[in-house]
C-alpha cells in the first residue's frame, strides 16, 4: 500500500483509529457523555476528511477498493446517518437504559459505520464480504444491546441466525462464480461471461442467484424480508434507524456497483429475478403493513416496499436507474432517520412509543413533533412538497423511460395501498382529546439536540421536495466515473 | 410575475394565520379574509386591465426554471378561462372563510392554514402550464383538504377523508404516469425533454398509445369531477366535511377536474378525445340521471346536495365532449354557477345542522316560520339548482343542451330529463326542510348579519349571471374557441377521407353559429 492509497482511505482510517482511541478512553474513564462526544468528533473528522481526499479520484487500490465520487458520496451519507444515529442513541440510552456500560454501544456503532463505509468502496467479492461481516457482527451487538429486556435479545438472535445464513449463501455464490471465472473482482465478471460455454454459464448464474439470496436478506426485500419487522421492533429506535439507513444504503451501493461494473443488465434471467423481487417487495411490504398496529413494524414493512421501489429504478433503466436509486436512497435516509428519531423522542418511561395508540391526539399536545412526523409520513408516501415525492418521481421516470410498465404499475398500485397506513397514523395523531387519549402514559423525552436535529431533517425533507435540483445534479455527477 | 405572487400570497397568509392562531381565534379569520379579498382585488384588476379580444392569449405569464435537468419549470399563465376560474376561487374563498367564521372554534389557526393551502393548490392548478407543476399542485391540494375533513369533519370523518385521499391519489398517479410517458414520447421525437404544456401540444403519438395516455388524464379528472362510476368518494367527503370544506369541494375542487379536461385533455389528445366522446357523453348523461335519482332518495341533507353535484357535473362532462363552442361556453358557465348555487346550499345545510345538530331530513320540516330568512335563501338556491330562468344555472344548462344537441341528439334528449328530475329533488328539499309538517319544536336562530352578507352576495351574483351572462361568456369566448378549433381541426384532418362527414360538419357549424347568434340576441333583449 502506497502513501497515496492510505491518503485516499483516510476517512476510514480515521474512523478505525478513532474507534480504538475511544475504546482506550472508555478504559481510562467510563463516562457516557465523554464517549458520546468522542464518537461525534471521530465521525465529524472522518466526514471532513472525505473532502480533503476528493482530488485525484477515482483511485483504485488493486481490485479490492475503488475510491470514486460515487463511493465517497455514499460514505458521506453513511457518516451523516451515523452521526444522527449517535445523537438519538445518546437520548435513548440516557433515558431508557440507565444500567451500567453504556459506552461500548458507541464503539459498536462506529465499527458498523466502518463496515458500511468500506462496503461502498469495495469492488471485489473479498473486500465486499469482509466489510459486510464487519457491519453485521457489530449489528448483532447493537440490536441486542438493551440486554436486560427480552425483545432486543430475541431480535438480536434472529438477526444473528439470518445474517449468518445469508452470509453462507453469499459465500457459496461467490465460490461458484470464482470457480468458473477464477477472479473475484466485479468488473471481471462481465468480461469472463462473454466467452463461456453453457454449463459454466449455468454455474455462474447459479452463483449469482445464491448471491442474490444473500444480498436480498441484507436488503430485506421479499421473499427474504421476514426478519425485518421483528428486528425493527426489538432493537432500539436509533439502531433500527441505522439498519434502515446506513446498513441497507451500503447494500444498495454495492448492488449498484455490481449492476454497473459486472453489467448484470446482460443476464436476462438475473434481471427477471430482480423484477420478481421488486414486485413482491412492493406488494408484500405495503400489504402487510396495512394490518400492523405497531409503528415500528409499519416502518419495517414500509422499508421492504421502499427497497422494492429502489430496485424498480435499478432494474428498469441502465441510463438513469442508478442515479434514481441513489437519489431515492438519500431521500429515504433523511426520512427514515427523522421517523425513528421521532419515535425515540416520543416514548414512555418504560418502553418506546411504538404502538399506534401511543400517537392518539399527539397533534394537539406536541404540534411540532407531530407536524414533523406528518411530513415524514407524507414523504414516505411520496406526496408533493416532500423529498419522497421527488424520489418517487425520479424512480417513475427511470421506470417509464425504461418502459418497464409492469414495475411502474405495481409501484403506483402499491404506493396507493401504502398511503392508507401512512394516513392512518396521521389520522390517529389528529384525533381529539375527547376520544380518550391516554394522557398520563406518555413520557416525552425532552432533548434540545433531538428537537434541533428533527427540525433540520424536517426542513431538509421539505427543501428537497421543493428544490431538489442541487441533489439531483450532485447525484448525476457521481456516475460519470462508474461507467 | 403577478401570478406567482398570487400563490405566495395564499401560502404566506396561510402560514401567518397558523402563527396568529396561537394568540387569538379571530386573527386567523381576519388574515385569511383579507388575503382572499386581496386575491379577488388582484384578479379583478387583471380582468379589467386585460384588453378585450385578446383573452385567447395569455394575459399574464411567469416562467422560471425549477429542475432544469429534467425540463421542469415553474410556468404559470392565465388566459380568460383561468381568470374566470381565479375569480371563482377568490370569491368562494371569501365565502368559505365567512361561512366558517363561527362554526370552527378549535385550532382556528391550523384550520385557516389548511384552507389557504387548498386555495393555493387550486389556484396553482388553474394557472399551471407545466405538466409536472400541474401534478404538483394537483396533489398539493389534497393534503390540506384531507386535514380539513379529518380534523374538523363530522362523525365519520376519518373514513371519508381517507376515501377521498385514496381515490384522488390513485387516479392522480395514473395521470402522472401519462405525463411521464408523454414526456418521454416527446423527448424521443424531438430530443427536447420537457414538461412544458405548449411544447407538448401537437406531440406525435400513435393513436392507440394516445388513447391510453389520455385515459390516465381522463380518469384523474373524472374522479375529481365525480363522474359515475368514480363518484363514490364525493357523497362521503361532502357529508363529513365542515361547511367550508364542502363549499370548497363543491365550488372549486370538482371544477379542477372540469378545467383539466378543457385545458389539458382536449388540446393534448384531440383525436383520442374524439374517439372517447360518445363514452364520455354517455357517462355524463348517466351521472345526470343517476345523481338525480340518488339525490331524490337521500335522507341526509348534505348527502342530497352532494348528489345534486354529481348530477350537475354530468352536464359539464356532456358539454365538454360535445366539442362546440356553445356547449363549452355553457360548461364554463356551469362551472361558475354550480359553484355558487351548490356552495350556497351547503352553507344552508351546514348552518342548519350546526343549529339543530342533525342532517336528517326526517327531523326537519316546517322550519320556514322559525327561520324565514334561511328559508327564503334556501328557496332562491333551490330554484337556481333546478334551473329556473333568470338565475345563472338556467343559462348554463340551456347552453350545454343546445350545444350538445347537434353532437348527439339521443343523449341530449336523455340529459334534458335531468332538468325535470332536478325539479323533483330540488323541490323536495324545500318541502322536507322548510314546508311540511313540524316534527319537532326547534328553537333556533335565523341567519344573522354575517350570514346574510354571505348569502346576499351569492344571490346577487347568481341573479347577475342569470340576467347578464355576457361578461363571463365574453371572457371565456376566445380561449374556448381556440380549444374547440384545435379539436375540430384534428377531426377534419381525420375526416378528410370521408367527404360526407365534412358536409355534415359544415352544416353543423352553420347550425352552431345560428344558435349562438339567437342566444346572444336573447341575452341582448334581456338586457
Amino acid at each position: 500500500m502506497s502513501e497515496r492509497d492510505i491518503l485516499r482511505i483516510l476517512p476510514m482510517m480515521i474512523l478505525a483509529g478513532g474507534t480504538i482511541l475511544t475504546m482506550l478512553l472508555v478504559a481510562i474513564k467510563r463516562n457516557h457523555k465523554l464517549t458520546f462526544i468522542s464518537t461525534l468528533t471521530v465521525l465529524a473528522f472522518s466526514f471532513i476528511s472525505l473532502f480533503r481526499t476528493n482530488n485525484g479520484l477515482p483511485h483504485s487500490i488493486g481490485d479490492l477498493l475503488l475510491i470514486d465520487r460515487f463511493g465517497t458520496y455514499y460514505q458521506a451519507i453513511i457518516l451523516l446517518a451515523a452521526f444522527l444515529v449517535s445523537v438519538f442513541s445518546y437520548i435513548s440510552i440516557q433515558n431508557f437504559f440507565p444500567e451500567k456500560r453504556k459506552e461500548e454501544y458507541y464503539l459498536l456503532l462506529m465499527i458498523a459505520t466502518l463496515g458500511a463505509g468500506m462496503m461502498v468502496i469495495s469492488t471485489h467479492f473479498i473486500s465486499f464480504f469482509v466489510s459486510l461481516e464487519v457491519l453485521s457482527v457489530s449489528l448483532y451487538g447493537l440490536i441486542s444491546y438493551y440486554r436486560e429486556r427480552t425483545k432486543p435479545i430475541e431480535a438480536g438472535l434472529k438477526y444473528l441466525i439470518i445474517a449468518a445464513m445469508s452470509s453462507a449463501f453469499l459465500l457459496f455464490g461467490m465460490a461458484l462464480v470464482y470457480a468458473i471465472s477464477g477472479n473475484m473482482a466485479f468488473h471481471n465478471l462481465a468480461d469472463t461471461v462473454t466467452h463461456l460455454n453453457t454449463p459454466s454459464l449455468l454455474m455462474v448464474t447459479a452463483g449469482l442467484g445464491l448471491m442474490i439470496v444473500g444480498i436480498g436478506f441484507k436488503l430485506a426485500v421479499a421473499p427474504f424480508h421476514m426478519w425485518t419487522p421483528d428486528v425493527y421492533e426489538g432493537a432500539s429506535s436509533p439502531v433500527s434507524a441505522f439498519i434502515a439507513s446506513a446498513s441497507k444504503g451500503a447494500m444498495v451501493a454495492v448492488l449498484i456497483r455490481i449492476f454497473v461494473m459486472a453489467d448484470l443488465y446482460h443476464f436476462n434471467k438475473i434481471m427477471e429475478v430482480f423484477v420478481a423481487i421488486a414486485v413482491l417487495s412492493m406488494l408484500i411490504g405495503n400489504l402487510l403493513a396495512l394490518v400492523q398496529k405497531n409503528v415500528k413494524r409499519i416502518l419495517a414493512y414500509s422499508s421492504i416496499a421502499h427497497f422494492g421501489y429502489t430496485l424498480v429504478a435499478l432494474v428498469s433503466s441502465r441510463e438513469i436507474g442508478p442515479q434514481a436509486a441513489t437519489f431515492y436512497v438519500t431521500t429515504y435516509f433523511v426520512t427514515i432517520l427523522a421517523a425513528f428519531g421521532l419515535i425515540t423522542l416520543i416514548s414512555h418511561s418504560d418502553r418506546e412509543a411504538s404502538h399506534i395508540k401511543d400517537y392518539k391526539g399527539l397533534f394537539w399536545r406536541k404540534p411540532f413533533l407531530s407536524a414533523v412526523f406528518s411530513i415524514v409520513l407524507l414523504s414516505l408516501a411520496g406526496i408533493p412538497l416532500t423529498a419522497g415525492f421527488m424520489g418517487k418521481y425520479f424512480i417513475l421516470t427511470a421506470g417509464v423511460g425504461g418502459a418497464s410498465w409492469l414495475l411502474v404499475f405495481v409501484l403506483v398500485l402499491s404506493s396507493v395501498i401504502g398511503l392508507y397506513y401512512y394516513l392512518r397514523i396521521i389520522a390517529t395523531m389528529m384525533k381529539r382529546k375527547k376520544e380518550k387519549v391516554p394522557l398520563a402514559r406518555v413520557f416525552l423525552v425532552f432533548s434540545a439536540s433531538g428537537i434541533f436535529v428533527l427540525a433540520v431533517l424536517g426542513v431538509l425533507i421539505v427543501w428537497l421536495g421543493v428544490y431538489p435540483t442541487w441533489l439531483m445534479d450532485l447525484v448525476n455527477s457521481l456516475f460519470i466515473t462508474v461507467y | 410575475m403577478i401570478l406567482i405572487w398570487l400563490i405566495i400570497l395564499l401560502t404566506g397568509s396561510g402560514l401567518l394565520a397558523w402563527l396568529a392562531g396561537r394568540w387569538s381565534n379571530t386573527l386567523p379569520r381576519v388574515i385569511s379574509l383579507v388575503a382572499n379579498l386581496f386575491l379577488l382585488g388582484i384578479v379583478i384588476t387583471m380582468w379589467l386591465k386585460s384588453v378585450p379580444g385578446t383573452e385567447g392569449q395569455w394575459v399574464s405569464s411567469y416562467t422560471h426554471a425549477w429542475v432544469p435537468g429534467f425540463g421542469i419549470q415553474i410556468k404559470l399563465a392565465a388566459d380568460g378561462l383561468s381568470l374566470l376560474m381565479l375569480l371563482l376561487t377568490s370569491f368562494m374563498g371569501i365565502i368559505s372563510v365567512l361561512a366558517s367564521w363561527k362554526e370552527i372554534n378549535k385550532n382556528v389557526g391550523f384550520f385557516h392554514f389548511n384552507l389557504m393551502l387548498v386555495l393555493a393548490g387550486i389556484t396553482g392548478v388553474f394557472l399551471a402550464l407545466d405538466l409536472f407543476l400541474l401534478y404538483f399542485f394537483w396533489e398539493l391540494m389534497l393534503i390540506p383538504m384531507y386535514f380539513l375533513i379529518s380534523i374538523w369533519g363530522h362523525e365519520n370523518k376519518t373514513y371519508a377523508a381517507t376515501k377521498f385521499f385514496l381515490f384522488t391519489q390513485a387516479s392522480g398517479l395514473l395521470m402522472f404516469l401519462s405525463i411521464l410517458a408523454l414526456y418521454f414520447i416527446h423527448g424521443a421525437n424531438t430530443g427536447v425533454y420537457t414538461f412544458d404544456y405548449e411544447q407538448l401540444l401537437g406531440t406525435n403519438i400513435a393513436p392507440n398509445v394516445a388513447f391510453l395516455l389520455m385515459m390516465g388524464f381522463v380518469i384523474a379528472f373524472t374522479v375529481k369531477l365525480s363522474t359515475v362510476p368514480l363518484h363514490s368518494w364525493l357523497p362521503d367527503a361532502h357529508t363529513q366535511a365542515p361547511t367550508a370544506g364542502s363549499v370548497i369541494l363543491a365550488a372549486l375542487l370538482l371544477k379542477t377536474g372540469a378545467y383539466g379536461l378543457i385545458r389539458f385533455v382536449l388540446p393534448l389528445f384531440p383525436q383520442a378525445s374524439q374517439q372517447f366522446a360518445p363514452v364520455a357523453m354517455a357517462l355524463g348523461v348517466i351521472s345526470i340521471l343517476y345523481g338525480a335519482k340518488l339525490a331524490f332518495a337521500q335522507t341526509d341533507l348534505k348527502r342530497l346536495v352532494a348528489y345534486i353535484s354529481v348530477s350537475h357535473m354530468g352536464f359539464i362532462l356532456l358539454g365538454i365532449y360535445a366539442f362546440n363552442e356553445m356547449a363549452m361556453q355553457g360548461v364554463v358557465m356551469q362551472i361558475i354557477v354550480h359553484g355558487i348555487s351548490t356552495g350556497a346550499l351547503f352553507i344552508i345545510a351546514g348552518a342548519l345542522s350546526h343549529r339543530i345538530h342533525t342532517r336528517e331530513l326526517a327531523q326537519m320540516g316546517g322550519l320556514w316560520s322559525k327561520v324565514p330568512r334561511m328559508g327564503a335563501m334556501g328557496l332562491i338556491f333551490v330554484l337556481a339548482s333546478l334551473g329556473l330562468p333568470g338565475l345563472g344555472n338556467f343559462v348554463a344548462e340551456i347552453l350545454i343542451l343546445i350545444g350538445s344537441f347537434p353532437s348527439n341528439q339521443l343523449l341530449t334528449i336523455l340529459a334534458t330529463i335531468g332538468l325535470i328530475t332536478a325539479t323533483v329533488y330540488s323541490l323536495r328539499i324545500m318541502q322536507k326542510v322548510f314546508y311540511g309538517v313540524k316534527h319537532k319544536e326547534w328553537k333556533i336562530a335565523d341567519f344573522g348579519f354575517r350570514e346574510m352578507v354571505v348569502m346576499g352576495s351569492l344571490t346577487v351574483v347568481i341573479i347577475w349571471l342569470g340576467l347578464f351572462p355576457s361578461p363571463v361568456l365574453r371572457l371565456s369566448e376566445n380561449p374556448v374557441r381556440n380549444i374547440i378549433e384545435k379539436v375540430n381541426q384534428s377531426q377534419t384532418k381525420s375526416a378528410q377521407n370521408e367527404a360526407a362527414t365534412t358536409d355534415y360538419m359544415s352544416v353543423r357549424r352553420l347550425m352552431k353559429e345560428q344558435h349562438f347568434n339567437t342566444k346572444n340576441k336573447n341575452v341582448n333583449t334581456k338586457e
